[in-house]
C-alpha cells in the first residue's frame, strides 16, 4: 500500500480547521446476550470460548427464532446514557438495519434508529495537558454485535485472496451501546489528543459503572473516528472520512492526526476528499481506503416488529440515576484536592492511566505521596521494561502494604524495591517476601554498634575527623556499615549511631 | 372401525380415548391409514412421521394406563403446518430453500401440542413461506380440495385445511397472516380461527410478516378449535409480542354458547360487489338464523377496509423482505454454488435465485422497494397510517356491536391455474380476512353451507375485539349448532367420498 502524502501537522492546522465526530461502541458485560439466553463472551467469565459454542437458535438466526430484549442490557444502557448526561427516552424502539453479510446471521442487525434510548448529552473530557473540553453527545443507542469472520488461505488475513472464510457466531448478539458525538469543534492542535482523551473518558465511565470490561484490545470498546477539515474561515463542513479498526487509545490519537495530515495534503493540492470508510493499520501507522460510504447508504430501516418498544418506568430511571458513580472529571477534581497534589503531580498520575490504582492504594492505607511515588516510579519502570500494563503487575493492596513497611522502618526504599520484585515474581505479599527473603532492616542497635565500632577501629583517621567536627566524614563509615549489614540497615539510624560512638 | 375413528371430532375421539374405548395407537394408525389411502390424491402432507407418531401414541397409552392426568386432547393425532419448526422433523415452509433442513428445536405451539399429549402426524403443505391463497405456490406441488380435486384448497394453509376436510387428521395447526387459516376453512367446509395477535406464541413459526402472523386451530368443529386454542394460547417468554395475561377457556365459551342479545354488526363494505351470489346467500341465511335465535343484526360501516389490501401488500412484503434475508445458504438450507465457485455474494445470490419461487421473489422485490430510502414514507409509512385507520374502524364498530360478521372470502374454491397469472385477483381473495390481521383482532370462519350455483362450501366469518376471542367461540358454536340441525349433520358429511381415489393414491412413504 502506497503511503499517502502527508502535510506537516502544524502547517495543516494553519490552513484548516479539523472537525471530528466519534462513534464509540461499548460491549456490555451482561451475563447473556442482547436478545438471547446465550452466554455473553463480552463478560469475562465466558471470554475465549471455542468458536460457535455460545449460541442459541436466536444467535444463528434460525428460521422461527425470535429476539427477546435483555432487561439488564437496557438497565446498563440507561445508566450509561445518564452518565453521559443524556435524556432517557420514555419510549424507544428497536429497528432493523438490513444488509447482507455472512457474519450477520439474520442479514439484518437489530439496532435503534430514529428512537434511541438516550440522547442529547455531554461529557467533560480532560486532556493530558490539563485542558478541559465538553464533548456534545448526540445519542447512545442499543444494538447487537455481529459474528466474527476469519479469512483463511490468503497472505493478508483479509477477504481478498482468501480461499475460504470461517464464521464464529459467539459474538453475534453481544449487547452493544453505540455512543455518537455531535461534531466536535475547537479542538485545533489538540484534536488528536482530544479524541484519545474522549475514548479514555468513555472507558473510565463504563468501568466505573461496571457495565463493560472496556478492553480495547479485545474489542470491548471500539472507536470509529470521523474526521473532516474545512479551510480557515469557511463555515461549511468539509467531506469526512470514517476511520475504523482503531483498537487502542494511542491509535485513536494517531489515526486522527494521520487523517488531518492526509486530508490537508489532498485539499492543499486541489484535490477532494472521498467520503469513505478507512481502515487504520497499527503496523504502518496509516489509514487505507475501505468502501465508499455515503449518506445515501440504504439500510432500509424499519421498526423491529418482533419487539415491543422499550418503556422504562420513571422509577427505574430515577433509581439508576441515584446509583450513578461519580463522574470521572468530578472524581479527578475531588482526588486532586484530597491528595493535595500539585497540578503537575496530579497530571502525571492522570496521564499514567493509574488513577484507579492510586485511589485503591490510598484506600488500602498508603499515603497519597507514597502511592504516587510507587506507581509512577518503580512500578511504572518495571511495567515499561516488561512491556506490560502496570495495573496487572501488582495489586494496590500489596503496594499499600509495601509503603507501610517503609513508613514503619521495616524496609528501606532499596529493600522495598527488592520486596516489590519478589511480589511481582509471585512470591506472596510484601510481608511474606520480607520474611522469606529475610529482607527486613536490622533494627537491633547492638548489631549495628558492633559493626560501627569495627568500622571506626579500621578507619582511625575518620574517627579523628568526626571528633574535629567534620561530620560529613561519617559517610565513609556509614557506607562500610551498610555494606557489612548487606543493606539491611536504616542509614539514618546508622548515621546517628556513628556520631554517638565517635563522641564516646 | 377405522372409518368411524377418522370421522370423529377431536373432542369425541378424546372422550373415547379417555374412556378407554380406543387406544391412541389405534386412532393414530387409523389416520395414518387414511393418509396412505387418500393423500396421493389430496397431497395435504409434505412429510408424514408415521413411525414416530405410533411411538408417541404408544407412550400416551402407557401414561393413560398408568393413571397419569391427561388433557381432553391427549392421544389425539394432529397435523402441523410446515411453517412451524419441528425438532428432528423437516420444516420447509413450502420452500425449496429449506429442503432437507432438520430444525434443532420445536416451535412453542408444537411444544404445547406435545405437552398436551397430542400426536403429530406430519407436516402439511402450504404456499411457499405462506405467500398465497391456493397452495399453488408450494414448491412441492399444490394440495387438492377434497370437495373437488380440480380445485384449490385455499391458502396458504391449504394442506392443514384439506387434511382435516379429508379426515386425514382430526385437527391441525395453521398460521394466518392475511387469511391463511380462515380462507382455506371457507373453501373446504372446515373451521379455522385466527386468534388475537399475541394470543399464541410465534416462536418457531417461520416468519412471513411478523406484525401480522398468528398461529391458530384448523378443525372440523368449533369445539375442537376451542380445545386446541386452549392448548396453544398463552404467554411465551420467547415471544415478546405474546400477551402476558391469562386467557379464559374457549371450550367453556363453546359449551355456554348463547346468542340471545348478542349484537352482530354486518360490515357493509364486505357484503356486495365482488362477492359470489351463493356466498352472500348463505351468509344472509346464517344471519337470519342467528336473528331468529335472539341475536340483533345491525349494519356497520368500515370505510377504510377498502384500503386494507393495498396497505397489506406493502407491510407484508416489507417485513417479509427482511424476514427472508436469513435464507442465504451460510448457516442452513439449500446452497447453490455457481459453476467454478464464487464469492459469498455470488453463492447467496445463486442460492436465493434457485431456492425461492416466483411469488416469493415478487414480494421480496416489492418489500425491498417499499422500504428503500426516499420511498419509505410514501409506501411503508402510508401503509402504517392506513393500518391505524383500519384499527379505528374496528374500534368504532365494536363500540356498537359485540362481534362483526362477513363472508370469509368472495368466492368458493376456484380451479387450479385460474388466478395464477393474475396476482392481484389472487390477492383480492383475502379482502375480508386481511383487516383482522392489520388490526390484530381475532376471527373465525365456519361453514355456512354450500353455494347453490356450484355446490361448493362457503364460510362465514366473525370478528371480535382484541382479546375477546371467546365471543367468536360463543357465536360460532351457536351458529354451528343451528346450521347442523338444519343440515341434519355436519356439512362435511356431504363431501364426496374420496375412497374412489384410493386406487390412484401413490405410496406415501415416497413423499
Amino acid at each position: 500500500m502506497a503511503r499517502a502524502e502527508l502535510m506537516d501537522f502544524d502547517k495543516a492546522l494553519e490552513l484548516f480547521e479539523p472537525v471530528i465526530g466519534l462513534e464509540v461502541h461499548v460491549e456490555l458485560n451482561t451475563t447473556t446476550k442482547m436478545f438471547s439466553s446465550a452466554p455473553n463472551p463480552a463478560n469475562s467469565q465466558f471470554h475465549g470460548a471455542e468458536p460457535n459454542t455460545l449460541i442459541t437458535p436466536v444467535c444463528l438466526g434460525l428460521p422461527g427464532s425470535l429476539p427477546v430484549v435483555n432487561g439488564d442490557a437496557v438497565k446498563y444502557s440507561i445508566s450509561l446514557g445518564l452518565a453521559l448526561g443524556c435524556e432517557i427516552a420514555p419510549s424507544s424502539r428497536f429497528a432493523r438495519k438490513n444488509y447482507f453479510y455472512p457474519d450477520l446471521a439474520k442479514n439484518y442487525q437489530i439496532s435503534q434508529y430514529d428512537e434511541p434510548i438516550a440522547f442529547d448529552g455531554e461529557v467533560e473530557v480532560e486532556l493530558e495537558n490539563g485542558r478541559v473540553f465538553t464533548v456534545p453527545i448526540e445519542r447512545a443507542h442499543m444494538e447487537e454485535d455481529a459474528g466474527k469472520l476469519t479469512h483463511v488461505g490468503g497472505s493478508t488475513g483479509r477477504i481478498q485472496g482468501a480461499e475460504y472464510s470461517l464464521v464464529d457466531y459467539n459474538r453475534a448478539g453481544v449487547p452493544l451501546v453505540e455512543i455518537v458525538t455531535r461534531p466536535i469543534f475547537g479542538g485545533e492542535a489538540d484534536t488528536p489528543a482530544l479524541a484519545k482523551a474522549y475514548v479514555a473518558t468513555i472507558r473510565d465511565i463504563v468501568l466505573s459503572l461496571g457495565i463493560s470490561e472496556a478492553r480495547m484490545e479485545r474489542g470491548n470498546l471500539r472507536c470509529d473516528a470521523n474526521v473532516s477539515l474545512r479551510p480557515r474561515g469557511q463555515e461549511k463542513l468539509g467531506t469526512r472520512t470514517e476511520t475504523k479498526n482503531v483498537n487502542s487509545m494511542r491509535s485513536v490519537e494517531r489515526a486522527v492526526r494521520y487523517e488531518i495530515q492526509r486530508q490537508a495534503a489532498i485539499l492543499a493540492g486541489g484535490g477532494t476528499i472521498i467520503q469513505e470508510t478507512r481502515h487504520w493499520h497499527e503496523d504502518t501507522g496509516a489509514t487505507s481506503a475501505g468502501r465508499p460510504k455515503s449518506d445515501a447508504d440504504d439500510y432500509r430501516y424499519f421498526p423491529e416488529p418482533d419487539l415491543l418498544p422499550v418503556v422504562p418506568s420513571k422509577e427505574l430511571v430515577d433509581e439508576l440515576r441515584a446509583a450513578l458513580p461519580e463522574a470521572p472529571a468530578a472524581r479527578r477534581r475531588r482526588l486532586k484536592s484530597e491528595w493535595g497534589f500539585s497540578d503537575d503531580e496530579f497530571q502525571i498520575v492522570a496521564n499514567s492511566g493509574m488513577l484507579n490504582e492510586l485511589a485503591e492504594t490510598v484506600a488500602a492505607g498508603a499515603t497519597p505521596a507514597a502511592a504516587r511515588k510507587w506507581w509512577t516510579g518503580e512500578i511504572a519502570r518495571l511495567a515499561n521494561a516488561a512491556d506490560v500494563d502496570a495495573s496487572g503487575l501488582v495489586s494496590p493492596e500489596h503496594v499499600a502494604e509495601l509503603a507501610q513497611l517503609v513508613d514503619s522502618g521495616t524496609l528501606t526504599d532499596r529493600l522495598a524495591r527488592q520486596v516489590l520484585e519478589g511480589v511481582i515474581a509471585g512470591e506472596g505479599s510484601p510481608q511474606q517476601v520480607v520474611d522469606a527473603r529475610g529482607l527486613a532492616v536490622v533494627s537491633d542497635d547492638g548489631a549495628l554498634i558492633a559493626a560501627i565500632d569495627e568500622a571506626l577501629a579500621s578507619q582511625p583517621d575518620v574517627l579523628a575527623k568526626i571528633r574535629d567536627g567534620k561530620v560529613q566524614a561519617a559517610g565513609a563509615v556509614i557506607g562500610a556499615v551498610m555494606k557489612a549489614m548487606q543493606g539491611k540497615a536504616d542509614a539514618a539510624r546508622v548515621r546517628e549511631l556513628v556520631l554517638e560512638r565517635a563522641q564516646a | 372401525m377405522s372409518d368411524e375413528l377418522i370421522r370423529l371430532s377431536a373432542a369425541a375421539l378424546g372422550e373415547k380415548l379417555a374412556a378407554g374405548e380406543v387406544s391412541s395407537v389405534e386412532a393414530t394408525r387409523a389416520h395414518l391409514d387414511r393418509i396412505a389411502a387418500v393423500d396421493g390424491a389430496v397431497h395435504a402432507f409434505l412429510h408424514v412421521e408415521g413411525e414416530r407418531a405410533i411411538e408417541t401414541a404408544a407412550e400416551i397409552d402407557r401414561r393413560r394406563a398408568a393413571g397419569a392426568p391427561l388433557g381432553p386432547l391427549a392421544g389425539v393425532p394432529i397435523a402441523i403446518k410446515d411453517v412451524l419448526v419441528t425438532k428432528g422433523m423437516p420444516s420447509t415452509s413450502g420452500s425449496r430453500i429449506l429442503e432437507g433442513w432438520i430444525p434443532p428445536y420445536d416451535a412453542t405451539p408444537v411444544t404445547k401440542v406435545r405437552e398436551a399429549g397430542m400426536i403429530p402426524l406430519g407436516k402439511t403443505n402450504m404456499d411457499e413461506f405462506a405467500m398465497g391463497s391456493s397452495t399453488e405456490h408450494s414448491a412441492y406441488g399444490p394440495t387438492h380440495n377434497p370437495w373437488d380435486l380440480d380445485r384449490i384448497p385455499g391458502g396458504s394453509g391449504g394442506g392443514s385445511a384439506a387434511s382435516v376436510a379429508a379426515f386425514e387428521a382430526p385437527l391441525a395447526l395453521g398460521s394466518d397472516t392475511g387469511g391463511s387459516i380462515r380462507q382455506p376453512a371457507h373453501v373446504t367446509g372446515t373451521v379455522g380461527v385466527k386468534p388475537t395477535y399475541g394470543a399464541v406464541s410465534r416462536y418457531g413459526s417461520i416468519a412471513l410478516a411478523s406484525s401480522l402472523d398468528q398461529i391458530g386451530p384448523v378443525t372440523r368443529t368449533v369445539l375442537d378449535a376451542a380445545l386446541l386454542h386452549d392448548v396453544i394460547a398463552g404467554h411465551d417468554p420467547l415471544d415478546s409480542t405474546s400477551i402476558p395475561e391469562a386467557w379464559p377457556s374457549m371450550a367453556d365459551a363453546v359449551r355456554r354458547a348463547d346468542v340471545s342479545g348478542l349484537r352482530i354488526g354486518v360490515i357493509k363494505e364486505l357484503d356486495g360487489e365482488g362477492f359470489q351470489a351463493g356466498v352472500r346467500q348463505r351468509f344472509h341465511e346464517s344471519l337470519e338464523l342467528l336473528e331468529k335465535n335472539g341475536a340483533e343484526i345491525v349494519e356497520v360501516s368500515a370505510p377504510h377496509f377498502e384500503y386494507s389490501i393495498a396497505a397489506y401488500y406493502l407491510i407484508l412484503p416489507a417485513e417479509a423482505s427482511s424476514n427472508l434475508a436469513k435464507f442465504d445458504s451460510v448457516r442452513f438450507g439449500l446452497r447453490v454454488t455457481p459453476e467454478g465457485g464464487g464469492t459469498v455474494e455470488q453463492v447467496m445470490s445463486a442460492t436465493r435465485e434457485a431456492g425461492f419461487g416466483p411469488e416469493v421473489k415478487r414480494r421480496i422485490i416489492l418489500g425491498t422497494y417499499a422500504l428503500s430510502a426516499g420511498y419509505y414514507d410514501a409506501y411503508y409509512g402510508s401503509a402504517q397510517k392506513v393500518r391505524t385507520l383500519v384499527q379505528r374502524d374496528f374500534d368504532a364498530a365494536f363500540a356498537n356491536v359485540d362481534v362483526l360478521a362477513s363472508p370469509t372470502a368472495p368466492t368458493t374454491a376456484f380451479k387450479f391455474g385460474e388466478k395464477l397469472a393474475d396476482p392481484v385477483s389472487m390477492y383480492l381473495n383475502d379482502i375480508a380476512t386481511i383487516p383482522a390481521n392489520l388490526a390484530g383482532v381475532p376471527g373465525i370462519s365456519l361453514p355456512s353451507g354450500l353455494a347453490p350455483e356450484d355446490g361448493l362450501p362457503v364460510g362465514i366469518q366473525f370478528l371480535a375485539p382484541a382479546r375477546e376471542d371467546a365471543r367468536l367461540y360463543n357465536v360460532g358454536a351457536a351458529l354451528e349448532q343451528l346450521l347442523e340441525a338444519r343440515w341434519g349433520g355436519p356439512l362435511l358429511a356431504q363431501a364426496p367420498d374420496l375412497s374412489a381415489h384410493e386406487l390412484t393414491a401413490t405410496e406415501e412413504g415416497a413423499l
